[in-house]
């Protein structure tokens, strides 16, 4: 897995439960090393091991804990050139939902080997979509919900989300999409191109 | 301002529109393909786009449920997700209006996000972009970002290989906080060179492996944090103590030469490593033998002979029964009386 994705979980770890909470996962994951580098390759195995220590040392399941890390991932500040990137999907909620399918393709662009979860976007009926997601790390569809749900905040947007998790091999997680109202709320301000000064 | 209304529309020669848009299509009111852009010709290889049917060339993946061109119409202004059918491209992403005829659609499309594949599988040149088309400055950035990128990365390697090696010098033992067997060849270097007497004392876990075994690494690793704990405690400040690995400890006493005080020391840490360690509420029964040699039996002292022989005497403490401290007993003539010491539990 790619130093990125484990470096993501560690910060998660860390800038929402603490320094001692890492270094606890860290113990029990036996990882050897405190801290991923964000440029390095990892064995699968070691992600899984941070994953399942952290859910063991938080005491949540390890879908809660999946679900809260996208939440981190688009509205902690700490990641908030993620969120900007994750902006530039569309103007829209609705424009970023179908900007999704070329989030690998953009990702790769950055950073070649870098393989985010495979998502395909599928219109079920008005305002309603389907979002698959796969990837080698189970259960990344809880990720992805905590992720939408923090960009429907983020848009202002009123949305229902529903997951099916994947059974089989290669399967992936499904998600329900429902827009109830594009403009529910404010949503947090966003520039093209804000980074000037 | 006066004369003629102006009229909104405007009128433009295909070859014209080539120029300006080299992915256009134009659709008749049936939805037939009348025209279509010199980069779109190239990439439907082998067969000519003009003629056909649009929907039975393109697939419209996104909105859903657009088939044909009334539905098509309804789309017109919204960004469209498509692909060629029958084609592993990625796709393209575009947008319909309505031609001046009120019949027709002219669409125009763009690579998007797919665009390096796709002019790495056609062979696509700056010529084949509209001239105000960023296509080239983005594969440009993407080039000179792969350049950099790959710099760093070497860099990052090498960073990170000197970061593992600066951690493989460095003199601690990570699991236990004791010092590691390269700070106990330093210390024992030092001792050497300093001229006073001094004593070395190898000690080694009996019954370790079963704990480790039967309750798990993790109860392990605290026994041996739990030994480090100990081993300070009966030892002076001045002393090195190594974790040599594994279950091995060393510790070097500079100044202290005499086997009495050195057995006397060493019994103590016997005494204390027989008594039960807890983990997690259970306890974990462990005992040591201690293998020891003092400076002033060799002539001019060499670490490693001296590590080998406290390791020879602590094998005979094995050999003897476990619990143990013996004493090298040096080749010449006795001059040291061998004591043994056998600590029974109470």
């Amino acid at each position: 897995m790619h130093g990125l994705v484990n470096k993501s979980i560690q910060c998660f770890v860390r800038d929402t439960y603490g320094a001692a909470t890492w270094a606890a996962v860290v113990r029990e994951a036996r990882l050897g090393f405190d801290s991923f580098e964000p440029m390095l390759t990892y064995d699968p195995a070691l992600t899984e091991a941070v994953v399942a220590a952290a859910a063991h040392q938080l005491q949540r399941s390890r879908e809660t804990l999946l679900e809260d890390m996208g939440t981190y991932l688009v509205s902690h500040p700490n990641v908030e050139a993620l969120r900007r990137l994750l902006r530039f999907g569309g103007v829209g909620f609705v424009d970023f939902l179908h900007s999704l399918e070329d989030l690998p393709g953009r990702a790769r662009l950055a950073v070649a080997d870098l393989d985010l979860p495979d998502l395909e976007l599928t219109d079920t009926g008005p305002d309603c979509f389907a979002l698959r997601c796969r990837s080698p790390l189970r259960g990344v569809g809880h990720v992805m919900m905590g992720l939408l749900r923090a960009m429907a905040d983020d848009y202002g947007a009123l949305v229902l989300l529903d997951i099916q998790t994947g059974s089989g091999e290669g399967e992936g997680d499904v998600i329900a999409i429902q827009v109830l109202e594009t403009r529910f709320a404010e949503g947090r301000r966003f520039d093209l191109a804000a980074r000037a000064g | 301002m006066d004369g003629a209304p102006f009229d909104s529309t405007i009128q433009i020669s295909t070859d014209a529109l080539d120029r300006l848009m080299p992915m256009h299509v134009c659709l008749s009111a049936s939805g037939h393909v009348v025209a279509c852009g010199p980069t779109l010709r190239k990439l439907a290889t082998g067969t000519s786009m003009v003629g056909r049917w649009f929907f039975e060339l393109f697939e419209i993946r996104r909105p859903g449920g657009i088939s044909d061109l009334a539905g098509l119409r309804q789309r017109v202004g919204s960004r469209l997700y498509l692909a060629l059918r029958g084609q592993p491209s990625p796709g393209f992403r575009g947008m319909a209006m309505p031609l001046a005829d009120g019949q027709g659609l002219l669409l125009n499309l763009s690579f998007g996000i797919s665009i390096i594949d796709a002019v790495r599988r056609h062979a696509l040149t700056d010529a084949d972009f509209a001239a105000t088309d960023l296509a080239v400055e983005l594969l440009y950035v993407v080039e000179a970002k792969s350049a950099v990128t790959d710099e760093l990365r070497q860099l990052n390697l090498r960073l990170h290989q000197a970061k593992t090696a600066a951690e493989q010098q460095a003199l601690t033992d990570t699991l236990t906080g004791l010092r590691n067997r390269r700070a106990l060849d330093i210390a024992l270097t030092e001792a050497i060179i300093s001229g006073t007497a001094f004593g070395v004392m190898h000690i080694d876990l009996d019954y370790f492996k079963a704990v480790n075994d039967t309750m798990g690494h993790a109860a392990g690793d605290h026994v041996l944090r739990e030994v480090a704990g100990m081993l300070c405690a009966e030892t002076r400040v001045g002393d090195t103590v190594a974790r040599a690995g594994g279950d091995e400890f060393v510790v070097v006493l500079p100044g202290l030469a005499d086997v009495a005080r050195l057995t006397a020391i060493a019994c103590r840490i016997i005494a204390a490593l027989n008594e039960p360690i807890d983990f997690e509420g259970h306890p974990c029964r462990i005992s040591a033998s201690v293998g020891m040699t003092i400076s002033s039996f060799y002539a001019a002292p060499i670490p490693d002979q001296m590590l080998a022989d406290a390791d020879q005497a602590l094998y005979a403490c094995k050999h003897a029964g476990r619990g143990r401290a013996l004493m090298h007993q040096p080749p010449t003539p006795a001059r040291v009386p061998a004591l043994t010491l056998h600590i029974t539990e109470a």
